[in-house]
């Protein structure tokens, strides 16, 4: 830690109380032309690390956010580059981590908390902001050149040649992933053809199960709760054996295939088969329940209702047709107007085969 | 992994190119390529309507019907009746 004098103690005081934001990763403050700026660590704590694993488990997630603004890394001074971040502090931590050892201005946009992709597709992290920012800023005092590195995925929502044109300073695209970024400096602002691609490797699906299974869970929790409780019902009154066989297999089922799209639909996405994300997640859906038929039957020694048999055949695609056609969004590759044209087809045919197999299920209560 | 590719909205009008190389530097998915110091699309398939290509095209040289390909927000924009809202902050770790 280097040593602060009392007054950057006292604005560093200041800056977190009035921003209401705990900031541990100012280590103190570099003096400018348009005043002090806070200067960050380049290595993440603890505390960091265990704030992106609580924002991948959607803990927090809508509020995990650094004070937009300039901020200082090493010892920049007039000639340092300009990194240009959004305020998603995942986006911000990754951003100052491959920042080791070298000097550079971090201009920190207002997007609301959400990272550089997503908030571009928005237009939060987008031209009119970079503008204001290096306007509120006072950047063109603080360096002597006219250049922005703004993150590639931040493009969507910004027009260079109109940040060019407004305040003057020039849009040069870095890389698509910040680990990359070292490199790119080092070569003169020159990305490889490969650092300008987006991938959707194992890892980078794997790392997006849990805020899918939190934001599905309460969903699948309610119906694995109501085929519970509707497993009492049958043609002779209600009963609690009912619940604790039919019912409780049923709530397995959902809830098996809620797991089965929301992890396994993510991890096999490049092996399951279509293109359509609903064709994949239906086709998890049938190997899943020829599992548990298979498995019945091995089990013991038969299937005990045709008609819940039939109604399974239709529920379980269905319900992992539409989970794993809701990880489109989370997908680095798919289109809206793609999108529009499976969801034509899909919902359609997910919500009748649910409908129909549902109906099957009521059937086998009574016939039982 | 590419995804349904006959949907695609872009469109790229070469005339009005002046082979500024924008696109190719913007595109995450290597749609553009460079041929004889002009753009011109080198897989148009895999195209996922971002629409940043369009965005720093000075000339406008190219038009695509940008947005971004959620399931969940085009049924949001279903039940609300409107256009398809992105709500979350999504979170593919590619969002740097």
């Amino acid at each position: 830690m280097p040593s602060i004098d009392a007054y950057s103690q006292r604005t560093l005081r200041s800056f977190t109380v009035r921003r209401r934001v705990d900031a541990p990763w100012i280590d103190g403050f570099v003096v400018t032309a348009s005043g002090k700026v806070p200067r960050v660590q380049t290595a993440l704590d603890f505390r960091d690390c265990l704030g992106s694993v609580k924002a991948r488990w959607d803990i927090g997630r809508m509020n995990y956010r650094v004070p937009p603004g300039l901020y200082a890394a090493g010892n920049p001074g007039i000639g340092s580059t300009v990194l240009v971040s959004a305020n998603y502090k995942m986006s911000f931590d990754r951003l100052r981590s491959v920042l080791p050892g070298r000097d550079a201005w971090i201009l920190v946009l207002d997007t609301d908390g959400v990272n550089v992709w997503c908030s571009a597709g928005k237009g939060t992290f987008g031209t009119d902001e970079i503008v204001r920012r290096v306007q509120e800023s006072g950047l063109e005092r603080v360096v002597s050149h006219r250049t922005l590195v703004v993150p590639q995925l931040g493009a969507p929502g910004v027009s260079a040649h109109e940040v060019q044109r407004r305040c003057g300073f020039r849009v040069e695209y870095g890389p698509v992933q910040a680990e990359d970024l070292p490199a790119f400096l080092d070569s003169g602002m020159k990305a490889s053809p490969d650092m300008r691609r987006v991938r959707f490797r194992l890892r980078d699906r794997a790392v997006l199960i849990p805020v899918e299974l939190v934001m599905g869970a309460k969903y699948a929790v309610l119906l694995a709760l109501a085929f519970l409780l509707l497993g009492g019902v049958s043609g002779g009154g209600y009963s609690l054996a009912g619940v604790r066989t039919i019912g409780l297999k049923s709530a397995a089922v959902v809830l098996g295939a809620f797991l089965a799209g929301a992890v396994l639909g993510p991890i096999l996405l490049p092996w399951l088969p279509g293109r359509a994300f609903s064709a994949k997640g239906a086709a998890l859906g049938l190997v899943l329940v020829a599992g548990i038929g298979a498995w019945d039957i091995f089990r013991n020694g038969g299937v005990a209702s045709w008609l819940h048999a039939a109604a399974w055949m239709a529920i379980t695609p269905a319900l992992t047709s539409f989970v794993v056609m809701n990880f489109t969004g989370a997908s680095t590759f798919t289109s809206l107007s793609g999108v529009r044209r499976e969801m034509r087809f899909a919902l359609p045919l997910q919500v009748a085969a649910a409908a129909i197999g549902f109906g099957f299920w009521l059937g086998g209560l009574f016939a039982a | 992994m590419r995804y349904l590719e006959d949907a695609v909205t872009l469109e790229f009008i070469p005339e009005r190119c002046d082979g500024c190389g924008m696109c190719v530097k913007v595109c995450p998915h290597a749609v553009f390529g460079m041929e004889n110091k002009r753009a011109a699309l080198a897989d148009r398939g895999a195209c996922m309507e971002c629409g940043a290509c369009a965005k720093n095209c000075e000339r406008e040289a190219i038009r695509v019907k940008a947005g971004v390909g959620c399931a969940t927000a085009v049924l949001a924009g279903l039940m609300a009746g409107k256009e398809p809202s992105c709500g979350c902050s999504g979170e593919s770790s590619t969002c740097g």
